[in-house]
């Protein structure tokens, strides 16, 4: 019976098939990258974590060696050292070296992220609700009354369906083209909210009266999953977003449609 | 298969940061203007107003229209 339970909480943990790009049970890296972005992010964590294992490994050398030698029954009369020129300089120029080899990739990926470099085919506005995500196409617009609009709603956990994920899942999705320049316009009508989508490396606040713009190129078609990164209230948990990326020609045609049933 | 063409508002020099309100506002403003000075029918306005649709939120542009039938629009036209 034990055993059983143990077999089904691994099987929850384990095998879990990972819906799309999503977050997993027990995750602990980063999602699989789907921007040029997030591949630059995920680089940067590797190349900090190298500083990281060896100050680790450095500093508990050290604290290691003290206890030990410094032990009141191996060593009760401890060397009075009270200064080492060598080892002062040595833990000064290191230390102070360090942080620039961390701060060069991290300024330069940093800047990288909001480089406005080449025109965008797309731009796409996210507008933030107490709790929902409105989604506006306007490029294709001929009015000011006539852009492609729609509200992003959770599904609830009653009405999901197999395989969906909960509290992840929305009713209409964000579709963009893959392999293509996109802007996103993010901005908030009442509260500020946060756009987000992990596996792209984008994090955008939505500060009211103002539009943030943030670049995306999705490498491969798929469906993104992200949830709001600004707590505002009751349903913060519950405004998730959702990403799907497209080829470029079923995007047309999507968009298309849409189109011609709005008008009609 | 339905053909959409791909065009949106190009990045603008002026307004190279994240925050592109600016951006917005002055698109909508151009727009005007240039239908102030050219009139209502010339082809020439088109692309501000292209570009304007792109980039301003929908509340903000139904807000600012009311402003300006209004009277009360902030901007310089």
């Amino acid at each position: 019976m034990e055993k059983e339970m143990i077999l089904h909480s691994l099987s929850w943990r384990f095998l879990t098939i990972a819906p799309c790009d999503a977050a997993e049970p027990w995750q602990l890296g980063s999602q699989n990258a789907a921007t040029p972005i997030m591949q630059g992010i995920i680089y940067l964590h590797h190349d900090i974590f190298f500083f990281l294992i060896l100050i680790l490994v450095f500093v508990s050398r050290i604290l290691v060696r003290a206890l030990w030698h410094f032990h009141e029954q191996t060593n009760p009369v401890p060397q009075r050292i009270v200064h080492g020129t060598t080892i002062e300089i040595i833990r000064t120029i290191f230390p102070s070296i360090i942080p620039m080899f961390i701060a060069i990739p991290s300024f330069a990926l940093l800047y990288s992220m909001d480089e406005v470099v080449v025109d965008p085919a797309i731009t796409i506005k996210a507008i933030g609700h107490q709790w929902y995500w409105t989604y506006e196409y306007s490029d294709y617009n001929s009015g000011d009354e006539e852009s492609l609009t729609f509200d992003s709603y959770m599904i609830p956990e009653d009405d999901l369906e197999l395989g969906q994920s909960r509290l992840l899942e929305v009713d209409n999705r964000v579709v963009v083209p893959a392999k293509t320049n996109l802007r996103m316009i993010v901005t908030p009508a009442d509260v500020p909210h946060s756009w987000a989508v992990p596996s792209s490396g984008v994090k955008c606040d939505a500060v009211p009266g103002r539009s943030n713009n943030t670049s995306i190129f999705i490498q491969r078609e798929g469906v993104y999953y992200g949830q709001c990164s600004e707590i505002r209230g009751t349903n913060h948990a519950f405004t998730p977003i959702v990403v799907e990326a497209v080829s470029l020609k079923d995007y047309g045609s999507r968009v298309f449609n849409q189109l011609i049933l709005q008008t009609n | 298969m339905a053909e959409i063409e791909l065009k949106t508002a190009p990045a603008d020099f002026r307004f190279p940061t994240t925050n592109q309100t600016r951006h917005c506002f002055t698109r909508y403003i151009e727009y005007h203007k240039c239908v102030a000075a050219k009139g209502e029918e010339t082809p020439d306005c088109h692309k501000f107003a292209k570009y304007y649709r792109s980039l301003c939120p929908g509340e903000w542009v139904e807000k600012w229209n009311e402003q300006r039938a209004n009277g009360t629009f902030p901007g310089p036209l």
